[in-house]
């Protein structure tokens, strides 16, 4: 039966993980930002903290991670995807940077919980696991990277230089994309466990970033990097048919199937969280919104609002759709690039607006607004640009091959 | 919120009641509706005999109750929805014909008495069809329904109603027509019957929805007995329930006709060759189709939502408001984008997409019509 409220389950949590981000995260979000490199020891506990909530699972790690799987039954569910984007939401209207720098939430998590083996999860189970992937030359077209490995007896090594590693640099292991043979493509790409204490690890570089200044993106190095040889995720074996190729690729690029709603929910956070600060200083100048007036009829800003806030909404209606399709195990990976690209843009849209709209208050370091705005604009960039989101849905849409449309 | 919905997920899943009509429904949009829709808006009306074959979906009796010789079924926003959505996926001027008396029973069971609703009612709950509409909007501008031009005057034991209506679904043919008129600085509604000494009405000319004979509607000094004016008393017209359940209703067609055009221009791209392939092997006209298809799926799943509220019994007044507000200006980016996907073919009248780009023009501006 069509409903498109929250549980009252998730609801209650929802409320539970708002009113964290409030009274934890919201207070911390100007310093970190101000001390961009410094470590933000209040969070510490925060990622404990949350493992406790929502009956034992971590909203980030399952809006980025897949969540909890539910097995078995036909009754439809409300599961832990959908707690993940609800609790992505909420985290990101408190703080998009501190969000991503809570220990634990890595986008490694994800993949570890994702493809690891049962031995490899006792192992690497309650690491903090960042990503890495992009390289200097290599961005969108992941296929094409250019770090190698190489097994040598019972250890792998690993030579290349990595960007962007989000987390890169308080993590406690990061999980690498590499080539065993670049003249196979895709097929040959396999993702590696590197704790950050092995030998020819090195983090070359903190970057300088616009937003999300209270997260740590590193440049990292690989120099001869040694590991074991089972630190490998999946199947160390090159497939050999053009099938199984495209097989092969396929299940890693599906992870972004789970992980894309997740970061188009942080979006939609930080867009409601810029909505509401508008909301809030506009009241203070007698204007409320009262939907009521034709469009046209109204001030210029009061339509403004209503234009943000229904795009917002169509964004959160889109990322739950996504959601729940993937706690019901339908796919969905068209529903997930599109709830990423409409919610990314409209991310951007709604924070730059909000600082437009309240003027000199809204560009001011005096309230946040100004910080939303420089905070979005990753969100529709990483886990696939909005350009890259458009060509997925396109592609199914159309019924397209990436050969066809390019 | 009540026990029920205490229990309630998060889902999209349609009931399997629903599943079912939907079918039918969308048989009978493509078979009966989009097979005329050119030949209709040509003629600007639609062809004899067209709403008595809507009877069969049985829209406007569902909710009329059973000592009204209706079906007496509960009222299901997200029903009229879904089915308002199929039908103008067939074409959106015929569903506003087909749906126009739905808007008229569904406002007058929400503000008539049982008198009122025995008397009006009852005559639509026949074997043909019979029209009866709401007229709201006026011919300004800047016309806001909260500010009516249309005004009712106590006389005695009557009501004197003088002014103008703009865009009244089949105006001319409507047995009762539904006028939202201002009576002491407060909106009101009264039936007028067709005929009414002072009542005049005349065939507007749109750049769409052509064939849904849409009506300027003059009311010079009409009297109405008191018993017309809907509700009790003191009883206020609830004008705000009206907007909302009618802005659904507009936008859940805009719904249908949207997808016509995304599956249309999803067809045409891969077929059109330029440049020795198919133009949608193209990042620039791929990419219109993709957010063409983003778009839609927002406004459905907004509309969606303000419905499911409505049919619940929760407050859906800022979620329509909402809805509507998406959806008109989004409808319309889907209706330019997608003539603009067929380039100087889109222009063409052998298209459908200028026809459906004609009919979105209006999901912004409709206001009144098809109360869901």
């Amino acid at each position: 039966m069509i409903n498109l409220e929250l549980s009252p389950g998730h609801e209650n949590i929802r409320n539970m993980i708002h009113g964290m981000g409030k009274s934890m995260i919201r207070p911390l979000a100007r310093k970190y930002d101000s001390a961009e490199h410094v470590k933000p020891v209040e969070l510490e506990n925060l990622g404990k903290m949350m493992d406790q909530m929502g009956g034992g699972g971590n909203p980030m790690a399952d809006a980025l991670g897949g969540g909890k799987k539910d097995e078995g039954g036909t009754k439809i569910k409300n599961g832990g995807q959908m707690m993940g984007v609800i609790g992505a939401m909420e985290m990101c209207w408190a703080c998009t940077g501190l969000t991503m720098a809570i220990p634990g939430m890595g986008l490694g998590n994800a993949a570890i919980s994702s493809v690891a083996t049962d031995e490899q999860k006792e192992r690497f189970g309650k690491v903090f696991a960042a990503m890495a992937i992009t390289e200097p030359g290599t961005g969108s077209d992941s296929a094409n990277i250019s770090t190698t490995a190489v097994l040598d007896g019972d250890e792998w090594v690993i030579n290349g230089e990595k960007i962007f590693v989000t987390d890169g640099a308080y993590c406690t292991h990061v999980v690498v994309w590499a080539t065993l043979d670049k003249e196979m493509g895709k097929a040959a790409i396999k993702s590696f466990v590197v704790p950050k204490d092995a030998p020819g690890l090195e983090v070359v570089r903190l970057e300088k970033k616009m937003g999300i200044r209270a997260s740590d993106t590193a440049a990292i190095t690989f120099t001869d990097c040694r590991i074991p040889k089972d630190n490998i995720l999946g199947n160390p074996e090159i497939a050999k048919t053009a099938e199984e190729r495209k097989k092969a690729f396929g299940g890693v690029m599906q992870t972004f199937d789970n992980t894309r709603p997740g970061v188009g929910a942080m979006a939609a956070g930080v867009a409601k969280a810029a909505l509401d600060m508008t909301k809030d200083i506009l009241a203070k100048e007698g204007i409320t919104p009262t939907y009521d007036k034709n469009l046209f009829n109204t001030s210029a800003i009061e339509a403004e609002l209503y234009r943000m806030e229904a795009d917002y909404e169509g964004a959160r209606l889109l990322i739950m759709k996504a959601a729940w399709m993937a706690d019901n195990k339908q796919p969905n990976s068209k529903e997930a690039s599109m709830c990423k690209a409409k919610a990314g843009r409209v991310g951007s849209y709604i924070t730059l607006r909000c600082v437009e709209i309240c003027s000199s208050l809204g560009y001011s370091e005096e309230h946040l607004l100004e910080k939303f705005a420089r905070d979005s604009k990753i969100l529709d960039i990483f886990e696939g640009t909005q350009q890259i989101q458009q060509l997925i849905v396109a592609r199914h849409q159309l019924g397209k091959s990436s050969k066809d449309l390019k | 919120m009540s026990e029920q919905a205490a229990e309630q997920l998060f889902d999209l899943t349609l009931t399997e009641e629903q599943r079912i009509t939907r079918e039918s429904v969308i048989r009978f949009a493509e078979a009966e509706l989009r097979a005329i829709s050119r030949d209709a808006d040509e003629a600007a009306q639609a062809p004899e005999g067209f709403y008595n074959k809507t009877m069969d979906l049985g829209l406007s009796i569902m909710p009329i109750p059973e000592n009204c010789s209706g079906a007496g079924m509960p009222r299901s926003p997200i029903s009229n929805v879904l089915n308002a959505e199929d039908l103008g996926k067939g074409d959106m001027s015929l569903a506003l014909g087909a749906l126009t008396p739905l808007g008229f029973v569904n406002t007058v069971i929400d503000n008539g008495t049982a008198a009122q609703q025995e008397k009006y009612l009852t005559p639509i709950a026949s074997e043909t069809f019979v029209a009866a509409t709401v007229a709201l909007m006026e011919p300004r501008a800047t016309f806001e329904p909260s500010e009516l031009q249309t005004t009712a005057v106590k006389d005695g034991g009557d009501f004197v109603l003088n002014g103008e209506k703009s865009m009244v679904a089949l105006g001319g043919s409507a047995k009762f027509i539904l006028v939202v008129a201002e009576l002491d600085g407060k909106a009101a509604g009264f039936i007028v019957e067709q005929g009414a000494e002072g009542l005049s009405t005349e065939r507007e000319e749109f750049m769409g929805l052509r064939s849904v004979e849409l009506s300027r509607v003059k009311l010079e000094n009409v009297k109405v007995a008191a018993a017309a004016k809907l509700g009790e008393d003191e009883q206020e017209f609830n004008l705000e329930r009206l907007l909302d359940l009618s802005r659904l209703g507009v936008c859940a067609m805009a719904l249908g006709a949207c997808e016509a055009m995304l599956e249309y221009v999803t067809e045409y791209a891969n077929e059109r060759i330029a440049f020795g392939e198919p133009i949608s092997n193209r990042q620039s006209v791929a990419f219109m189709v993709a957010n063409i298809a983003i778009e839609l799926e927002a406004m459905r799943l907004m509309v969606y939502r303000a419905a499911s509220r409505a049919e619940q019994g929760l407050d859906f007044h800022k979620e329509a408001y909402l809805a509507r507000v998406l959806c008109g200006e989004k409808a319309m980016e889907i209706g330019n984008n997608g003539v603009q996907i067929l380039g100087g073919h889109g222009f063409i009248r052998e298209h459908m997409v200028e026809l459906w780009y004609r009919n979105l023009r209006a999901v912004a501006i409709l206001d009144g019509a098809c109360a869901i």
